[in-house]
């Protein structure tokens, strides 16, 4: 059995991830109440988000500071398809969004594997400032500044009269987030995922090896754009209205603080990444209104308190907080080791930061 | 700091256990008399109330002060013994004038801080996107600070109240003033939009009593955004307005804006006439906004001198209305460090009109028997300038407004008489004859 695990990367993820969803029904069902199940839905949106960008910033290594821009087109794809027809089923929709983010994210793609370092990252910028002005200019679309509304998906009726919407939206959210995370982890570990680590490392040397350079960025955009899509898809029926006030440039910087803070280029880090992101400012909310400061200090506390943590945290752990958990990991076991094995073993050389 | 979620989980079913324990002794005591939780956000010594504010943000300059001058007159009513023996908590959360920062926020404060009701959240856009969901919750949504024609659909959102007269109502009586005191200028729009209710609302007012009067209007209205972004786009807007030969410009914007525009129409060495909704034509809040270096540079307060505009409320700068007096005196004792303006007047107001509900929702209230007392409530001793509109099939709060204008040094001039009428095209203006209502004496609503 442990050699199977060990051989068979497929069937080990499948089982982990299989139990993590047991896991997470049972905390929605069971633990959570309803705020905290709208809250969790909020981090495993941002989570599949940023697991997309993990897979395009930290291991292809193309920097994206528009994935807000790619998750609005998820967002709207679903809720113009909504408004249109509004009994269209859940899972058409995400479907649907992402498609057509994927479609836009090879777009994006192309012209972006033309570009390098801060090229990039100022092309896909501009995506970020642009996109939300789009629904202004074609108002009847896409309903203006004002946006769409979308339902709430309704609980199935065996579920019973008084099961939650937060709690439904919750499974869904989660089920997508693990099956997202599953697939991923699968990916970066195949030929595919090595040649995205190839391309990241050196082009030259992938171009030697006959890796098709281009191409592999244009694959990458697309996979981290159709998570966007997923996620943004989510979003809209999370949020249920969706308007280009909830895809500005702070969500794309979000999504990017997101993948740094947790660990670039580690999928668990945009997990860790995700829930520090999503409840840093809940926290701090709370703080701030605790201390009784004149209105107009207390207001922007949080913003403050934001980001001095940011900065710390950066600071303490410069490969983020999944690569700061693994270098304690390793410190530990290399001090059990050396107790152990005295002087036998020379020390395992410390990974280099990304 | 935010407990775990075991602990949460925990406090949840305390908080239960205790609410039933709570409830039992109520029901024992049979007398009736005694307070008792009676619903979500109601203990026997508390009522709990949310709401959504730009605290932050483009709606900041002014609207920010609308909440703390509300709860300023919460802890008045608390210190005088509360509602029934009640102390109203009043939690307000930054949307900062966002739809989606809205719906989260809204979220937490039903979900997590269980309110009795939601009370003067603010904004058009903003609120749209969580009126359905607090329907679906039956949270009494009472007062939305906004004057969309959608808080009145009794129908569609049963909970859901409007406050101020509607734009529609607030356009209407614009546009028979410009009829009657600019019919050979040409009109133009400047408005928040497109696809904004606040603007559409406002417009199709001005239009419904504009229509068949023969005015030359340009049809294409300049839109704003109200974000830092759109701000930036105001200046061709106006421009664009100028080079049409606009001589008058109906402005539906938030206060940020009405300045933007104003002093972009001054840069520009254009003067057309400015008449501006109540909303956003506060001259203290514009004045901030100018001298204070918002847009760039200091600019002369005076610069807004002879804008046209609207009250429902006493005029601020009429020390001697009584109400007036109230306000001022509750504002320096339990909020010094807001300023006297309009929206504090208006915090203030709409926080009597709560506890005026609060009051006729009986001993202890339920979110049905709130809804039914406002719906029922035919108040007309409050601070406004006409009664409310409120009943089973009305949503609408004020139904009517008066014209002020706005003096150099920011004082506002009555312009004739308190004008009422509905938000239906064809509903006829009337002048209102009531007389106004004074405040009894210790300033908070009786039974």
């Amino acid at each position: 059995m442990n050699s199977l695990l060990r051989r068979f990367t497929f069937v080990r993820h499948g089982l982990f991830f299989l139990g993590l969803a047991v896991v997470l029904l049972i905390l929605t069902s069971f633990v959570f109440d309803s705020y905290t199940n709208y809250n969790v839905t909020e981090v495993a949106i941002f989570a599949i988000s940023a697991a997309g960008l993990t897979v395009l910033t930290g291991i292809n290594g193309q920097v994206s500071l528009g994935h807000g821009a790619l998750m609005m087109i998820g967002a709207y794809t679903t809720s113009v398809l909504l408004t249109w027809h509004p009994d269209l089923p859940l899972v058409l929709m995400l479907i649907a969004s992402i498609v057509s983010t994927g479609i836009a994210g090879a777009i994006v793609g192309i012209a972006g594997a033309r570009l390098r370092g801060p090229y990039l990252a100022g092309a896909t910028l501009a995506l970020a400032v642009a996109l939300p002005q789009v629904p202004s200019h074609f108002a009847s679309v896409f309903g203006g500044n004002q946006g769409l509304s979308v339902s709430p998906p309704t609980p199935p009726a065996f579920l019973g009269t008084s099961f939650a919407p937060e709690q439904w939206l919750a499974w869904i959210t989660l089920a997508a987030a693990v099956i997202t995370f599953f697939v991923l982890a699968n990916l970066v570990r195949s030929a595919t995922g090595r040649r995205f680590r190839m391309v990241r490392d050196n082009e030259v040397a992938a171009r030697l090896s006959g890796i098709d350079v281009a191409r592999t960025q244009v694959l990458a955009f697309v996979v981290s754009a159709a998570c966007a899509g997923l996620a943004g898809s989510l979003f809209a029926y999370w949020v249920t209205v969706t308007s280009p006030s909830g895809f500005t440039l702070n969500l794309s910087l979000s999504l990017l603080t997101a993948i740094v803070i947790g660990g670039l280029g580690s999928l668990s880090g945009a997990v860790l990444g995700s829930f520090i992101v999503v409840y840093l400012p809940v926290w701090t909310g709370g703080f701030a209104s605790s201390l009784n400061l004149s209105s107009n200090i207390a207001n922007n506390v949080p913003l403050a308190i934001y980001g001095v943590v940011l900065i710390v945290a950066i600071l303490v752990f410069p490969r983020g907080v999944a690569g700061g958990v693994a270098s304690i990991v390793h410190g530990v076991r290399r001090a059990a080791g050396s107790n152990r094995r005295a002087g036998v073993l020379p020390a395992a050389p410390q990974a280099p930061a990304q | 700091m935010r407990p775990p979620f075991g602990r949460s989980r925990t406090l949840a079913i305390a908080a239960v256990g205790g609410t039933a324990v709570l409830l039992t002794a109520a029901c024992g005591s049979s007398s009736g008399t005694s307070n008792s939780a009676s619903a979500p956000g109601v203990t026997a010594t508390t009522v709990t109330i949310g709401s959504t504010q730009p605290l932050t943000g483009p709606a900041a300059p002014g609207y920010s002060e609308i909440a703390p001058a509300a709860n300023a007159y919460f802890k008045y009513v608390n210190a005088h013994g509360g509602v029934n023996g009640r102390k109203i908590t009043y939690t307000y959360l930054d949307d900062q004038y966002n739809p989606t920062s809205t719906a989260t926020q809204t979220r937490k404060l039903v979900l997590q801080d269980h309110v009795f009701a939601m009370f003067q959240a603010l904004g058009t856009p903003t609120h749209l996107s969580v009126v359905s969901y607090l329907n679906s919750e039956h949270v009494p949504d009472l007062f939305v600070a906004s004057g969309c024609n959608c808080w009145n659909n009794a129908s569609q959102y049963p909970d859901t109240f409007g406050w101020q007269p509607n734009y529609t109502i607030e356009g209407k009586v614009l546009g028979q003033y410009i009829v009657q005191n600019f019919p050979s200028k040409k009109i133009g729009f400047f408005l928040q939009g497109p696809n904004d209710e606040f603007g559409a609302d406002g417009l199709a007012g001005v239009m419904d009593s504009l229509q068949g009067k023969g005015l030359s209007v340009d049809s294409t209205p300049a839109y704003y955004t109200p974000t830092a972004a759109g701000a930036m786009a105001v200046g061709a807007a106006i421009a664009g307005l100028q080079a049409q030969g606009v001589q008058v410009i109906v402005s539906f914007s938030v206060p940020l804006f009405t300045a933007v525009a104003e002093a972009s129409a001054a840069g520009l060495n254009y003067h057309p006439q400015f008449v501006v909704s109540n909303v956003g034509s506060d001259p203290p809040t514009l004045s901030a906004i100018l001298t204070g270096g918002a847009l760039g540079k200091k600019l002369p307060a005076g610069l807004i001198a002879g804008t046209i505009s609207d009250t429902y409320l006493p005029v601020l700068t009429a020390s001697s209305n009584p109400w007036v007096t109230l306000f001022q005196s509750i504002k320096a004792t339990y909020a010094p460090s807001l300023p006297w303006d309009g929206n504090v007047e208006y915090g203030m107001a709409e926080a009597y009109t709560f506890v005026q509900a609060l009051k006729a929702a009986g001993q202890n209230p339920t979110r049905a028997s709130m809804v039914a007392a406002v719906e029922s409530s035919r108040w007309t001793d409050g601070p406004g300038l006409t009664p409310y509109a409120y009943s089973s099939s009305d949503h609408n709060g004020y139904t009517g407004v008066q014209m002020v204008t706005v003096g150099a040094d920011g004082t506002l001039t009555t312009l004739g008489p308190v004008e009422t009428t509905d938000d239906t095209p064809t509903g006829a203006i009337v002048t209102y004859s009531g007389t106004a209502s004074t405040p009894p004496t210790n300033g908070i609503p009786s039974d």
